[in-house]
């Protein structure tokens, strides 16, 4: 099929309708106004509905109702409202519910503002809410992979019965790059015994969160855990130049991107330089991780964040290898000159070693 | 013999948990026989607030959904455009719905949504120990007012019906009270006009119930159906608030 150009957030909105998806609720916020927007106008084409909801709580909720009623849906936001939606999403994740929550990042915190950031790291890949809890995490680089990830995301939602979060950023979404969406109509697989259709025939089901039995609780804890472990089969992440790279840049999303040039840069002017860049970030590939970084003598972690991703990389690597830090905030996005020369400053700097 | 009294087949047989003297088991008993009369028991979703009545997934012989706090009308409202054809339903207390939950409440009629809302109003929050609520009446004690609710700094009752009633959204509304057995009567009535106004496809529907918190009143069973007729009718009228169209299915 033939590349046609769309901006990521459209993209990401169609590839979910062709990935089964019938049901939106959400609130709008910048910058991810595109996906409501196109899925106001796509949705009902398809006999899908879309519903604006009067807050991003509300619409978290109606998503609790739907996916507990056993359709496949999905919300969409930024930093501001997927906050507010956390209740919801640790209701969701507490009542084994499958859906799909888009976080377009913006700076933060608070207001912050409209421009891109990875600074809901930490909320996306730790819980985000009250309880323990683990969403699925998957962070895309490019238009395309936002497209190919969502026919993914909602048949890991259904597997695992859990929310799963696609976690792009304003770039991603603002930006336009040719895209091939793939023509396979995706259906869900999944049965759903467990969904409130009417008890008809067949003893009542109930969806809740709640065990007030402590005995019962810690066991529907255990088996969560259970759950987020087996996850770890699900990991995905991509590698670049990393067998031979003696200082491997460890980034997701755009500042992967970035990363992803410099180590071009950074190779030819003589540096062996690679990226590691994990695409599923909750599970965290943490053996991929050790096994890109095991000629390192120095990691660097490039995020839009005030290191966030650089605590779970030094993490899974076991405090072997020394792991720096670039990250730039508040909308500034790095450029691949100030990572070069961060590049060359730890290469030159002496220190390091410590090979895994 | 032929039994004339038994268990509606829309109620478990799971003993409540209830207190003595609350009417919740009076309401959800009336709920249950409306859906049996209806004869919809296996093609309706309910949905449990948080309060008092969290439990009632485990009452209702029904598929159930358990809500957050408040959120009980967003969730009904997902269910409910995924299942247009089912029969949707909120069962929620006047914390729930009329605090925590106003936003949800007043948008889910707003919408329009063809969803039932059972209102209990008991002028308190019950499970969380009788602190005061948003329906609480002036100079009524509870435990967060405890030399009685006065309009400042704690403002007035919301009178949730009324509200609602102005909402161009809203297709029934009507408050009903259980204290005696002709007002259980009407309540049956008004709750069975609910939801069939969803089931003609007319629109958002609540019946407003006063009720009893005898516990957390500090009264009797007894005293606490005289404290309601005395304290809570002449703040809370009750009758049809709105009523779009007359409906027969």
């Amino acid at each position: 099929m033939a590349k046609v150009l769309m901006k990521g957030n459209e993209a990401l909105a169609e590839a979910a309708i062709r990935a089964g998806c019938r049901y939106f609720f959400g609130y709008p916020i910048t910058p991810q106004n595109e996906i409501p927007e196109y899925l106001a106008k796509r949705l009902p084409e398809v006999g899908g509905v879309f519903v604006q909801a009067e807050s991003e709580i509300a619409a978290i909720n109606m998503v609790y109702g739907a996916a507990g009623a056993g359709a496949r849906v999905m919300t969409s936001s930024s930093g501001p409202g997927i906050s507010l939606k956390q209740e919801g999403i640790t209701y969701i994740a507490g009542a084994e519910l499958p859906c799909v929550i888009v976080n377009i990042q913006r700076g933060g915190p608070g207001l912050g503002g409209i421009q891109p950031a990875q600074s809901d790291y930490f909320q996306a890949v730790k819980g985000g809410g009250h309880g323990d809890y683990k969403l699925l995490v998957l962070a895309p680089a490019t238009v395309q992979e936002m497209v190919d990830l969502m026919g993914k995301a909602f048949d890991l939602a259904d597997e695992y019965r859990n929310p799963v979060m696609i976690l792009g950023d304003g770039i991603l979404g603002q930006m336009m790059e040719p895209v091939e969406l793939t023509e396979q109509n995706h259906t869900q697989r999944t049965e759903k015994p467990w969904a409130t259709t009417g008890a008809k025939g067949r003893s009542p089901n109930v969806i809740t969160s709640l065990f007030l039995d402590p005995v019962e609780l810690e066991k529907h804890n255990l088996h969560l855990q259970t759950k987020y472990d087996r996850m770890s089969q699900e990991t995905l992440w991509e590698n670049y130049k990393t067998k031979d790279a003696e200082l491997v840049l460890v980034g997701y999303g755009t500042s992967a991107r970035i990363a992803k040039a410099a180590v071009d840069q950074a190779r030819e002017q003589g540096i062996k330089a690679g990226l590691f860049r994990p695409i599923s970030l909750f599970p965290f590939p943490k053996n991929a991780l050790q096994e890109a970084c095991k000629q390192a003598n120095h990691v660097l972690t490039v995020e839009m964040s005030m290191g966030q991703l650089v605590e779970d990389v030094r993490y899974n690597l076991e405090f072997k290898v020394p792991v720096h830090l670039y990250g730039r905030v508040g909308g500034m996005v790095p450029t691949t000159r100030s990572v070069l020369e961060e590049v060359k400053r730890w290469v030159n700097s002496g220190e390091g070693g410590g090979n895994l | 013999m032929r039994p004339v009294f038994h268990r509606p087949e829309a109620l478990t047989a799971i003993k409540t948990h209830y207190c003595p003297g609350c009417t919740h088991g009076i309401i959800h008993r009336l709920i249950a026989e409306v859906i049996d009369e209806l004869g919809v028991r296996e093609e309706t979703i309910g949905v449990s607030p948080v309060g008092c009545s969290v439990l009632a997934y485990s009452y209702f012989n029904l598929d159930m959904q358990q809500a957050a706090h408040g959120r009980a009308p967003a969730v009904a409202t997902g269910i409910k455009r995924v299942h247009p054809q089912k029969v949707v339903f909120t069962y929620q207390g006047d914390g729930d719905l009329a605090a925590i939950g106003t936003a949800e409440i007043v948008h889910a009629a707003a919408r329009s949504e063809k969803i039932t809302t059972i209102f209990v109003n008991n002028a308190i929050y019950g499970m969380t120990g009788g602190q005061m609520a948003p329906t609480t009446l002036l100079r009524q004690k509870s435990m967060t007012s405890p030399k009685g609710r006065e309009a400042a700094p704690q403002g007035y009752p919301i009178r949730v019906s009324e509200m609602l009633a102005t909402l161009d959204g809203a297709a029934y509304i009507a408050r009903v009270s259980v204290h005696n057995p002709q007002e259980v009567s009407k309540a049956k009535k008004a709750i069975k006009t609910a939801f069939e106004y969803q089931m003609a496809g007319i629109g958002f529907a609540l019946v407003e119930v006063l009720s009893t918190c005898p516990t957390n009143w500090g009264c009797t069973p007894t005293e606490s159906l005289k404290w309601l007729v005395e304290n809570m009718l002449p703040v809370y009228p009750l009758g049809v608030k709105k009523m779009q169209r007359e409906v027969s299915i």
